[in-house]
């Protein structure tokens, strides 16, 4: 860890102005970040703790709903409304990490947190994400966490979390401030950034910018599914992961949204997944072809090669449970 | 007073169970328990010492070759830093368990990716961490360094090796057989506690806090490392939070802490980060292992070979003893064993839990599972049936042999189906369902031993030796035998361990720990009883001790009036370590699942039954059974060291992505412990017990992978990828 200034700003404006030039970090539950700087990974000169600003509560918007960049993971994953509406998104957040850490890992942090390629993690080895033009140590090397959707030879890394692939699936929106354009909407599923040649620019967020909240659309009735593969049982980040949100009417799909993680750079949403399912009747070959589509540009490059057949019986064990017995 | 016994033969045990106290072997909770769970335990690295320097290790960024220079002016210059130290006695290794020596390594001289090569020592921590990475070192690396066993040059290890009868002609001539290859991947210790030491000087005394597994050879092994006279040197270990084999041997930080404190005139403290600890301490080799097993119409095993290749760094004479059990444990009389040591450049290769049977008993299981099924028998049955009278190879007789019993309460109480099995016949949704067993095995040692027990004034018993106590009971079964010899009850008798100024134990290690510190104690209240005796003019044989009493007479402070009486008990293993072949044994019984989807696998309950002569405390036998069989699933589906093919440095050298199993994957376990005496292993009849849980339990769980979806594995741990590349629609 290198030593760094420490600022409690006062207000979200107060914590975007500090937030601007290189060298200066919002931290929130610090679980991710604090590692990083222990590790020499981050080596922020200015830390802006924007942990006590107001942004900690879950409110009604319209019929969805917002959750504060600074709620918690374990108070969104309890919240009455998001166990009722959003079963999708309690249940990606109790697969992640451990209670433990959930009860200080925040909405903001959970969805800038960065990957787990641990040559990314560790500083005597080559990583563009790290060090841009160092190369790509995992590209040749153990890469089993490793992207096969997306990736580039620059980079090869994987977006780690869980609850951003059920922001993805519900198609949430995140919310920003700070940046050049002042309050901005993205779609969770344009927040993060494929990494092409600049790896390190892992989101939109712009210098300044901080995220103040995440909203949910209106609820819909669905089967809402996560499915996360690993080889432990918890406390293990995604070999593969799948959320669904379907629904069936009349025997046919009426609704389908689908996010991927474990796959890429971001959670992995293809739009084209949603256009094969609905109107159709569930059936075994349907499932296959949407595998197919998912998985028509993977590329493993190595050490997750085993992800290409992984991720194609998870996604159709997931089809076939979602649409099962229900009419 | 020194009460000695070597032991030739059996011992009369029946004075231990004719004593009254009725407190050994009772499931009583650790002595330390609340101290731990209520922080107040010290562990090496949190003595409050004055005036405390901090040092961090650098380590080498190249697999091979020499350190050319250290450009350290700037750290040098940065606030707190006072020395960056890089000298020849500094050790690169952790010495192997037992070596009791720890010669020059020169950290200048690089042999694996992620060596010591310097410490840099700092008023905080921080800023010593900060500076570490400052450091600008120049290197001559070498090229062409040999990374892969499978192509390495090996070495063959004659000591390992047998050749009985002919084993091609059996295989050749039997009715069923099996000649498969399995291949385990390399372990950590993954101990909770990090390796950690405080040295300090006064004059020419050392002393250091450190975390290690034992203390008798460690002091023998800094002294060497130091260069100076081991009546010179205390070692304290008082509380360790785990070992698993990483704290054998004395470890780099200790020598560094105790050279940086020389040179600083002040005690430093050096901590190994966790991913230091994966990087520099111990791993356990990758195995690559050939089984050929034959037999005949009945089941009869007429053929056995167990050929391994392990590897381990030049230099290094430790090769990870795969085929230890694999020599006793069937009968067969052509047999071929053989083991080979390839070289090359990752991490030392030492002992971590189990070392050997760890992963050389499933892959044998999971051949004698094959077997069984060729020749249509039952594989418990079949198991039964090739268990022999006396060590095939040696002709030796055993001391108690428990696999029989163990094998007929496990399945008994796991509710084993013998008969004929099919793989692919239950399943519940997604999931595949399927039970499978394994034989448990791990050679007996017993070790010398010395103790302290100190009948005080007022007739408390004092225990003191400096045996350590990895979390595993050693300060509650020490307390335990006393108080049932001596008649008193746990709450006044005080254990004192891991202080090298106290008599020597044998160390924790090997599973020796319990019998051979545990035969010590008892030698020395047997002493006292006799003292007492004589002082109460009562034949020794007649003496009831009770709850701080003599039976209905005069108190254990009254017979001592005033004085204080003291013996240290002293055990050493005799010509019954040459005479006869000992060991733990057990089975092994598990009920998995693997998704038909995903080729993820959740050990849905195992039943673990053990035979390990006396049971000395139901809970921390259990505990330390249930550990073991928790080892067991981490072998079977999660544990892998991943070495980078290019330099072959550690690529998950911390536990997120180092997976022991989490409580989740450890659902219903039973454990059964037989009510053994063995009079041979040790002078307490009791054997070890910490390794024999995970000596074969992986291979119950590979055999209950095949009985449920019809896969045969060869490749350890199963991962998801591994199951799913093998599983059919
Ligand atoms: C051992 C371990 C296991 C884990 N397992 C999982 C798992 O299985 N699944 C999973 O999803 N996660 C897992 N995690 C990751 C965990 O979810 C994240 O560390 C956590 O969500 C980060 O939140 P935080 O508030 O602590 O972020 P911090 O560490 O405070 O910050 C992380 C990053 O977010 C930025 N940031 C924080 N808040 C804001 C904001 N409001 N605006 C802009 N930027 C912001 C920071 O600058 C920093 O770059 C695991 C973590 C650990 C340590
Ligand atoms: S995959 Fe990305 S994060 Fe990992 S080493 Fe390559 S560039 Fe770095």
């Amino acid at each position: 860890m290198r030593p760094f200034d420490y600022i409690r700003p006062t207000d979200a404006a107060d914590a975007a102005e500090r937030i601007s030039g290189a060298g200066v970090k919002a931290i929130a539950g610090g679980t991710n970040l604090l590692d990083l700087m222990k590790l020499q990974v981050e080596t922020p000169k200015v830390l802006v703790d924007v942990g006590r600003l107001d942004m900690a509560s879950i409110a009604e918007d319209g019929a969805g709903l917002r959750i504060g960049a600074l709620v918690t993971n374990t108070n969104t994953a309890n919240h009455a409304r998001v166990r009722a509406d959003y079963a999708v998104l309690a249940r990606t957040i109790l697969a992640g990490a451990t209670q433990q850490l959930r009860n200080k890992a925040t909405t903001g942090g959970n969805l800038c947190q960065r990957t787990r390629c641990t040559y990314f993690t560790n500083t005597d080895q080559p990583c563009n994400k790290r060090k841009p033009g160092s190369g790509c140590g995992a590209i040749g090397g153990v890469a089993r966490l490793h992207a096969i959707l997306g990736a580039s030879d620059q980079c090869i890394a994987t977006y780690p979390g869980d609850m951003a692939v059920a922001m993805a699936a519900l198609d949430a929106k995140v919310h920003l401030t700070g940046g050049a354009t002042g309050e901005r909407t993205v779609p969770v599923r344009d927040f993060h950034n494929l990494p092409g040649q600049t790896p390190w620019q892992e989101n939109v967020l712009e210098t300044g910018e901080i995220i103040t909240a995440v909203t949910l659309p209106p609820p819909v009735r669905a089967r809402q599914i996560y499915r996360k593969v690993r080889e432990r049982s918890s406390y293990a980040f995604a070999l593969v992961s799948v959320a669904a949100i379907i629904a069936k009417e009349g025997g046919k799909i009426a609704r389908a949204d689908l996010a991927f993680g474990g796959l890429a750079h971001k959670p992995w949403h293809d739009p084209r997944l949603s256009e094969l399912l609905v109107g159709e009747t569930p059936s075994p070959a349907l499932f296959e072809k949407v595998a197919d589509t998912l998985l028509d540009s993977a590329d493993a490059r190595g050490g997750s090669d085993f992800k290409i057949p992984l991720a194609r019986r998870t996604l159709i064990a997931v089809l076939t449970e979602a649409t099962e017995d229900q009419l | 007073m020194t009460a000695y016994f070597k032991q030739d033969g059996p011992v009369d045990g029946a004075a231990l169970d004719g004593m009254a106290q009725g407190v050994l072997g009772r499931p009583v909770p650790r002595i330390e328990g609340l101290a731990k769970v209520t922080g107040t335990a010290t562990y090496a690295a949190e003595y409050d010492v004055a005036n405390l320097a901090e040092g961090v290790f650098v380590t080498a960024t190249i697999t091979r070759g020499v350190v050319k220079s250290i450009a350290s002016e700037a750290a040098r210059a940065m606030p707190g830093v006072l020395a960056v130290i890089s000298e020849a006695r500094m050790t690169t290794r952790a010495a192997q368990g037992t070596a009791g020596e720890a010669p020059e390594q020169e950290p200048q001289r690089v042999s694996y990716w992620g060596q010591p090569i310097a410490l840099v020592v700092a008023e905080t921590f921080e800023q010593a961490r900060d500076a570490a990475k400052q450091l600008v070192v120049e290197y001559d690396a070498d090229t062409g360094v040999a990374l892969d066993p499978a192509t390495a040059t090996s070495e063959p290890q004659e000591d390992e090796a047998i050749d009985m009868g002919d084993l091609n002609a059996a295989m050749q001539a039997a009715t069923y057989s099996v000649d498969m290859t399995v291949e385990t991947e390399g372990h950590a210790s993954a101990a909770m506690e990090p390796h950690a030491a405080i040295a300090a000087w006064e004059g020419d005394k050392l002393t250091v806090h450190a975390s290690l597994q034992m203390l008798n050879y460690n002091i023998s092994e800094l002294a060497d490392a130091l260069d100076m006279d081991e009546t010179n040197i205390r070692l304290v270990s008082a509380y360790v939070g785990g070992g698993f084999g990483s704290k054998l041997g004395i470890s780099e930080d200790v020598v560094a802490a105790a050279l940086a404190s020389r040179e600083l005139g002040r005690p430093v403290r050096v901590v190994m980060s966790r991913q230091q600890v994966f990087q520099c301490i111990m791993r356990r080799s990758e195995t690559w292992q050939r089984l050929r097993l034959a037999c005949d119409a009945d089941g009869k095993l007429t053929g056995f070979g167990h050929q391994a290749r392990v590897s381990n760094l030049p230099g290094e004479t430790f090769a990870e003893p795969v085929l230890q059990s694999s020599h006793f444990l069937y009968a067969a009389p052509n047999r071929s064993l053989s083991m080979d040591l390839v070289r090359i450049h990752r991490m030392t290769a030492g002992s971590v839990r189990a070392p050997g049977e760890a992963v050389g008993m499933p892959a044998l299981e999971m051949a004698m599972d094959e077997l069984a099924e060729k020749a249509g028998i039952d594989p418990v049955a079949f198991r039964l049936r090739n268990i022999p009278d006396r060590d095939p190879e040696g002709n030796l007789p055993f001391t108690s042999h428990g696999l029989a019993e163990c094998l007929r309460q496990g399945a008994e109480a796991f509710g084993w189906e013998s008969g004929t099995r099919k793989p692919r016949h239950r399943r519940e949704g997604e999931w595949w369902i399927g039970t499978g067993m394994a034989s448990a095995a791990r050679v007996h040692n017993a070790s010398e031993a010395k103790a302290r027990v100190r009948l005080t004034a007022d007739g408390r018993a004092e225990v003191e030796t400096d045996m350590t106590d990895i979390g595993t009971g050693t300060y509650t079964i020490c307390a335990q035998i006393a108080g049932e010899m001596l008649g008193l009850p746990m709450d006044r008798v005080t254990v004192s361990l891991g202080d090298t100024d106290y008599p020597r134990g044998p160390g924790s290690g090997g599973s020796w720990g319990a019998p051979s510190i545990g035969s010590a104690v008892y030698l020395a209240c047997k002493a006292l009883r006799g003292q007492l005796a004589k002082r109460g003019n009562i034949d020794e044989a007649d003496l009831v001790l009770k709850d701080g009493a003599v039976e209905g007479g005069r108190s254990v402070a009254d017979l001592i009036g005033g004085e204080v009486l003291e013996e240290i008990g002293h055990y050493e293993p005799g010509t019954n370590e040459h005479d006869y072949t000992s060991s733990g044994f057990g089975a092994f019984f598990a009920e998995v699942r693997v998704n038909h989807w995903t080729g993820e696998t959740r050990v849905d309950r195992m039943t673990g039954a053990f035979g390990f002569g006396r049971v000395l405390n139901e809970k921390t036998a259990r505990s330390q059974c249930l550990g073991g069989i928790t080892w067991s699933i981490g072998t079977a589906l999660t544990e892998a060291l991943h070495f980078d093919p290019r330099d072959g440095h550690l690529a998950n050298p911390d536990l997120a992505e180092y997976h022991v199993p989490v409580h989740r994957d450890v659902r219903e376990v039973e454990v059964l412990m037989l009510q053994e005496r063995d009079p041979l292993a040790s002078a307490i009849q009791a054997k070890g017990i910490g390794e024999l849980g995970m000596c074969g339990g992986a291979g119950a769980i590979a055999n209950a992978i095949y009985n449920a979806c019809g896969v045969r594995l060869r490749q350890l741990p199963m991962t998801p990828d591994r199951v799913l590349a093998c599983l059919r629609d």
